[in-house]
């Protein structure tokens, strides 16, 4: 390492410019990146500290004497309400079932909370939870408890729902962020940037001939497959929604204190959605996933957890794309197709879409 | 998507560099002129796959980067004022003014928007006949057509609540500036391939005559970049100085010549300054005369700006190609993408901020053993 082991210090910051260290809340305090992370260890985290929260994963793993429990919450403020692929509803549903499953819980219960502005169509609230019942339904979970609140006109965009849910954690299970080890294959169960660019595309109205659909899904029965066939050689899983695959493995390689290389050319990516991208100037590496999980598994149950995923109709596409290493701690770095390295790191804010 | 992966080919990647290698007999620097270059050129390691004495320097076609501090400062004066919608290309609303960005003036309850293309502010003009919509029109000649033509549009609808706030800068004006710098080092250039689909390359003969500098129209895929490097390494070992289109597919001569028209139409030429390089003569565009109506700066008086940069941001030297981002002494300790002292460090296409995102602040050992282990991935 030279001056920087890839997580910059910023304590003895002496700009003339303090900028960046913006004194009101801006956009990209919830585009997955550095900034977000940053209010999380800065604010959320002293204020609330207690074991539970300490590990920082996609759910906390509660321990009651006579079993363990994980427990996780999710708001959801997506717009277009309604897009190719999914609404907000399935978002709300499967976002929390995959937070939890991925935490190698069985989801069970959800809550829902809906925050209605005054005005907004009953039929598209209908709508909504009509998915959000089809899609517990489909992931075998159920909504047992909830809340409304109606906001004045102008004060909401339309309806933001919060879910939060608990599960039952398997015997034996132990996976989280932390427990990536050098030498662990890294595996994605499908195409990435498909969320991301399903969303972009209606927002900015791409057309393509055959529209990006988002890949929102329930993960846990995919995920039990995994677990049951490869049991304690998977260390880690994390489902890459906002900030996407890249700083899911950034935050993989931080907690474990590991480094993380991923091939380019072996990241299963849709025609399209590149093309999305390249269109915009983003790069599916920083896009959202809604139906995706990555697997960091000991290496000798690569075969079988490859073969279990691809039998499964959510993990077709999957794929090696990378693996642990011991060296650049706490970094994410690629091979490119040209053979070169790059560093991938975390965004800042929200991935800006380029000039030309 | 074929033209995207037929230009990524990692093979013929590493065919073009051997045939570089081989062609290369003594050192040469060049310049590659867009931000869009410089970014794909780090993003894919191109530069880690040619011979030590090709040495890219990277120009100062980031639009991001070059718009002087002044007029980002103006931008700010005028999103922060109620009644306006300011709309902008998303790489624009991290640049830091003298006291803020533009998403601080978001935050602060400004109507800052993000758009692809400017006309989609015009449309925004339109369904809000209340508001005052401008446009921030940066860019080089690439943005400048679809700027000019929300101009054109906004006039031909007769819109009283539109304006843009131009700073377009020019590439061959650039480009004499830096030939004409003391201590220039640069020995040819990769244009600009996609100011060249506009403009064509009509432009640059007589440059390459002036300078004896061989000039290679270039695009941004790994082989297009590749390719643009290998003719202008064999132009230099020749002792050629011609303009060369490496980039048939997409440009031609004489451009595209209706963009032109208009352009000719919407703009004039006027002197401009370049963030970090100063004021270059003749080197942008501004409203002409009969569009002076839409000209931000006319219809909002923004006086009383005072600007102020670091005093350690060197990237007039980086824009200049005089020293390497990791060669400035605040690169990656007081200057991030996350602190960003200079404009060089906030766009993507900065080169600061590529060295970077890319990770070009650790070693080659490093980063060589990174990539060592990777080739059992991606074959299961």
């Amino acid at each position: 390492m030279t001056e920087n082991d890839g997580t910059p210090d910023f304590s003895n910051w002496s700009c003339p410019l303090p900028l960046a260290d913006y004194p009101t809340i801006v956009m990209g305090h919830g585009g997955g990146g550095k900034l977000g992370n940053e209010l999380v260890e800065h604010l959320f985290l002293p204020a609330f500290r207690n074991p539970a929260l300490e590990n920082l994963g996609d759910a906390a793993v509660l321990d009651l004497g006579s079993g363990r429990l994980a427990m996780s919450t999710d708001s959801f403020v997506v717009q277009p309400l309604f897009f190719p692929g999914g609404s907000i509803g399935e978002l709300a549903v499967n976002g929390t079932v995959n937070d939890l499953a991925v935490s190698g819980a069985e989801p069970k219960y959800l809550s829902a909370s809906f925050i209605l502005e005054e005005g907004f169509p009953l039929s598209r609230l209908a709508a909504i939870v009509e998915a959000m019942a089809e899609a517990a339904a489909t992931a075998g979970v159920r909504i047992v408890t909830g809340d409304t609140k109606v906001v004045e006109h102008g004060h909401g965009d339309g309806c933001y729902i919060n879910t939060a849910g608990i599960g039952v954690l398997r015997q034996g299970i132990v996976v989280g962020p932390h427990r990536a080890q050098p030498g662990d294959a890294v595996l994605v169960s499908g195409t990435i940037g498909d969320h991301g660019m399903a969303i972009m595309s209606v927002r900015e109205g791409l057309e393509f001939e055959s529209p990006i659909r988002s890949d929102c899904a329930a993960l846990n029965g995919l995920i039990a497959e995994v677990l049951e066939a490869a049991g304690d050689a998977v260390h880690a899983m994390r489902d890459p929604t906002r900030g996407g695959l890249a700083s899911t493995l950034n935050e993989i390689a931080q907690a474990s204190g590991v480094g993380i290389e991923i091939d380019e050319p072996s990241l299963p990516v849709r025609a399209e959605v590149q093309s999305a991208c390249d269109l915009l100037g983003l790069d599916p590496v920083y896009v959202a996933n809604e139906g995706k999980a990555v697997f960091f598994v000991a290496p000798e149950a690569v075969p079988a957890v490859l073969r279990i995923l691809r039998a499964h109709p959510l993990g077709r596409d999957a794929a090696r794309i990378g693996q642990v290493t011991a060296q650049h701690k706490g970094m994410l770095v690629a091979r490119t197709g040209m053979g070169a390295n790059r560093v991938i790191p975390t965004q800042i804010g929200e991935q800006l879409p380029r000039i030309c | 998507m074929k033209y995207l992966t037929e230009f990524r080919n990692g093979e013929i990647a590493q065919r073009m560099a051997r045939e570089i290698r081989q062609i290369a007999t003594r050192p040469w620097k060049i310049m590659e002129v867009c931000g869009g270059q410089t970014h794909s050129i780090i993003k894919n390691g191109i530069d880690q796959m040619l011979p030590a004495t090709i040495e890219m320097i990277h120009g100062p076609g980031c639009p991001v980067c070059v718009t002087p501090l002044e007029l980002i400062d103006k931008a700010l004066a005028i999103a922060a004022q109620p009644g306006v919608m300011f709309c902008s290309f998303g790489d624009m609303l991290r640049v830091p003014g003298t006291e803020a960005d533009l998403f601080q003036v978001k935050g602060a309850g400004g109507d800052v928007r993000v758009v692809y293309s400017p006309l989609d502010a015009v449309e925004l003009a339109v369904r809000n006949p209340d508001k005052q919509v401008v446009f921030f029109g940066v860019g080089f000649e690439t943005t400048a057509p679809a700027n000019a033509m929300s101009a054109h549009l906004a006039k031909r609808r007769g819109l009283k609540n539109f304006s843009l706030l131009v700073s377009h800068v020019l590439v061959p004006p650039a480009i004499e500036a830096i030939m004409g710098s003391p201590g220039n080092q640069v020995q040819g250039f990769l244009l600009a391939g996609h100011v060249c689909s506009v403009m064509g390359y009509w432009e640059y003969p007589p440059l390459a005559e002036k300078y004896g500098i061989p000039l290679v129209v270039t695009g941004f895929e790994p082989l297009d970049l590749l390719d643009g490097i290998r003719r202008c390494v064999m132009q230099l070992e020749a002792g050629r100085h011609e303009v060369e289109n490496a980039y048939e597919r997409i440009v031609t001569f004489d451009g595209n010549q209706a963009a032109q028209k208009l352009l000719a139409e919407v703009f004039e030429v006027t002197d401009r300054a370049w963030r970090g390089i100063g004021v270059i003569s003749k080197s942008g565009w501004r409203l002409s005369e009969a569009y002076r109506a839409f000209d931000a700066e006319e219809r909002f008086h923004i006086t009383g700006i005072h600007t102020e940069e670091s005093p350690l941001c060197r990237s007039g030297d980086v824009l200049r190609g005089a020293i390497k981002p990791a060669q400035c002494a605040a690169f990656g300790k007081e200057c991030t993408p996350r602190h960003p002292l200079g404009a060089t460090m906030v766009s993507s296409e900065g080169a600061c901020a590529a060295y970077y995102n890319y990770g070009r602040f650790l070693s080659a050992e490093e980063l060589a053993g990174a990539g060592a282990a990777l080739t059992g991935a991606g074959h299961d």
